[in-house]
């Protein structure tokens, strides 16, 4: 019978019977190699529990504290109503300030984002993908700075569009990295028999490109827009927050949901601290709700 | 197009002359192509090619792995300088006209000279009508009415008609591997070029998909000129009039070892290269 001897060290002459190989008395490193085995699998499932725990925490916390004063007048008042203060400016401020925070992040965004996946060449996509990455790790207070030295300083003063455009400088990198990496995707087979066909660049990017990678750059689009709804410090400076309904007037201040969180949590109020906590839970429930649809999305786009 | 008779009747060199004269007819060529060298950056990938194409005939282009057919071909219609640094000296002339004039735009060249590529790429997103139409739609020559009929015509002449006519509305990539190749042939004649470049299009197919192919092939140059790069010299056997045997020499540059009639390239070859290649000797 043939015998293997590559497992066996040079110069172990006495072979093992094949029964006793897998069989045998462990040698020493074999048993602690289980034993750490198992630590592992504790050490990094407890890592595990300890994240979700505080995940759990929060949302069980918010909507114990602020389910009580989340009635109906909290969402048809505005936080200025002397009688029975509620939320509705900072609802209305949110639905917003944000969309218009995308129209201008979103569409700049992709635009960028389709310029360093498609017409940048190595160099300068290399580049621009580290700027951007850099620009992703920017705290987002230094956009409200940002445009509180441009824009609100020289020119609009606080108001709603200034914080549309803080918002949007939080947006600009989320956007571009998802569209710059789901545009990659597209196999440049696509592209090459679209530029084969007398296509134009232009036409082929838009026409043939972006259809392809359609479902990815919408889950970017959309996270950027989750993004904005939470999003605090931008407003601090820019939007600034208002007490009454603000509906259409981006001159002005306007209130937004995490602005009324902030400030709300500040007064020395029980009623109003307990208002944070039920403006905390129609955050929650924007946010969640933008995504489970984004989830929604991206699943169903890999079945297709 | 305008032929430029004064250019197309320059002194060509030896190897074209001996084309021209192996042929059927003596028309002027339509593309011609001299001394021309295709780099990547410094390297040299494909060097000192002179060779001329007839008008419908079928041109293959075989040799080993690497010796630059498949580069020379994307040369023909400018697809090669997609790639980063890639560039090219010599000439190429359409009809006596030189692609590579500065005033040339790749874009307008490319409706004149189609390419199907070795992996059928249909348009995912898009269904079998749009694919076939897309080069019309996109390329801004959009003339509702006629759509139905390019459509039709085109599927007819790629073979594919019967197969697909009650599933126009569904998605390219529904199709098989084979019948995804015939529609991305129908796709490239439907903009009605001139010339179609074939990079290895039966490559990725099973031999019964790839004799439906070669019978289309010989169907479709009784209108269009064909230049296909196969590394199946069966094939080329089977589908072409004229064979250009490409090496890769000891600076790993391609280059045209022998142009000529398919027979005489794989019968009687002038090349103890040729011979060795086509006889299975080495490549």
């Amino acid at each position: 019978m043939a015998v293997r001897t590559d497992l066996v060290p040079d110069g172990a002459a006495q072979r093992p019977s094949a029964a006793d190989r897998l069989l045998g008395p462990h040698r020493g490193n074999e048993r602690m190699r289980a034993v750490v085995d198992v630590v592992m699998r504790l050490v990094s499932l407890a890592a595990a529990i300890v994240v979700i725990v505080p995940l759990v925490a929060i949302v069980g916390y918010v909507l114990v504290k602020g389910l009580p004063t989340l009635t109906l007048e909290f969402l048809t008042h505005a936080s200025g109503n002397t009688e029975s203060p509620g939320a509705l400016n900072a609802i209305l401020g949110s639905l917003q300030m944000v969309p218009v925070a995308l129209l201008i992040g979103g569409s700049l965004g992709l635009l960028a984002g389709i310029y360093l996946a498609e017409y940048a060449g190595p160099r300068m996509a290399a580049g621009g993908t580290f700027l951007v990455d850099v620009l992703l790790g920017v705290p987002s207070i230094l956009a409200g700075v940002l445009v509180y030295a441009t824009l609100v300083t020289y020119w609009t003063g606080s108001s709603a569009i200034a914080g549309s455009v803080a918002l949007a400088v939080v947006m600009f990198p989320i956007v571009i990295r998802a569209s710059e990496e789901v545009l990659r995707l597209v196999p440049g087979s696509i592209r090459e028999a679209s530029l084969a066909l007398g296509i134009a660049r232009w036409r082929t990017v838009v026409s043939v490109v972006v259809p392809v990678a359609r479902a990815g750059l919408l889950t970017g689009i959309m996270l950027a827009f989750a993004r904005g709804f939470g999003e605090t410090a931008p407003l601090l400076f820019t939007a600034r927050g208002s007490e009454s309904l603000n509906v259409g007037d981006f001159s002005s201040p306007m209130a937004a949901l995490p602005l009324f969180v902030y400030q709300n949590s500040r007064l020395p109020d029980r009623t109003f601290v307990a208002q944070a906590w039920s403006a905390a839970i129609v955050l929650l429930a924007i946010v969640l709700a933008i995504n489970v649809i984004v989830r929604g999305r991206s699943v169903g786009s890999r079945v297709e | 197009m305008t032929t430029d008779e004064q250019r197309s009747v320059a002194p060509a060199q030896a190897p074209t002359a001996e084309a021209a004269a192996g042929g059927t007819g003596a028309a002027s060529p339509k593309i011609e192509v001299r001394d021309l060298d295709v780099y990547y950056g410094a390297f040299r990938a494909v060097k000192g090619v002179t060779m001329a194409v007839r008008p419908r005939s079928v041109t293959a282009v075989i040799g080993p792995s690497g010796c630059g057919k498949s580069t020379f071909l994307r040369t023909l219609n400018r697809m090669h300088e997609l790639a980063p640094k890639a560039r090219v000296e010599g000439t190429v002339l359409l009809d006596g006209a030189n692609v590579y004039d500065p005033a040339v735009d790749p874009v307008r060249l490319r409706r004149y000279v189609g390419m199907v590529f070795q992996r059928p790429n249909p348009f995912p997103t898009m269904s079998i009508y749009d694919n076939v139409v897309a080069g019309i739609r996109l390329a801004g020559r959009s003339s509702r009415s006629e759509l139905d009929g390019i459509v039709e015509r085109s599927l007819r002449r790629a073979a594919l008609w019967n197969e697909v006519k009650d599933k126009l509305r569904e998605p390219g990539t529904s199709l098989s591997g084979g019948q995804q190749q015939r529609l991305c042939i129908a796709r490239a004649i439907a903009v009605d070029p001139e010339v179609v470049l074939m990079d290895e299009p039966a490559s990725a197919l099973d031999p019964v998909a790839t004799l439906r192919i070669e019978e289309l092939i010989a169907e479709l140059r009784t209108n269009y000129t064909i230049v296909i790069v196969t590394h199946n010299m069966q094939q080329a056997g089977r589908v072409s009039d004229e064979t250009a045997f490409f090496t890769m020499d000891e600076d790993r540059a391609g280059y045209l070892v022998e142009f000529g009639p398919t027979r005489e390239i794989f019968t009687n070859p002038r090349e103890q290269l040729t011979e060795d290649y086509v006889s299975g000797r080495f490549g």
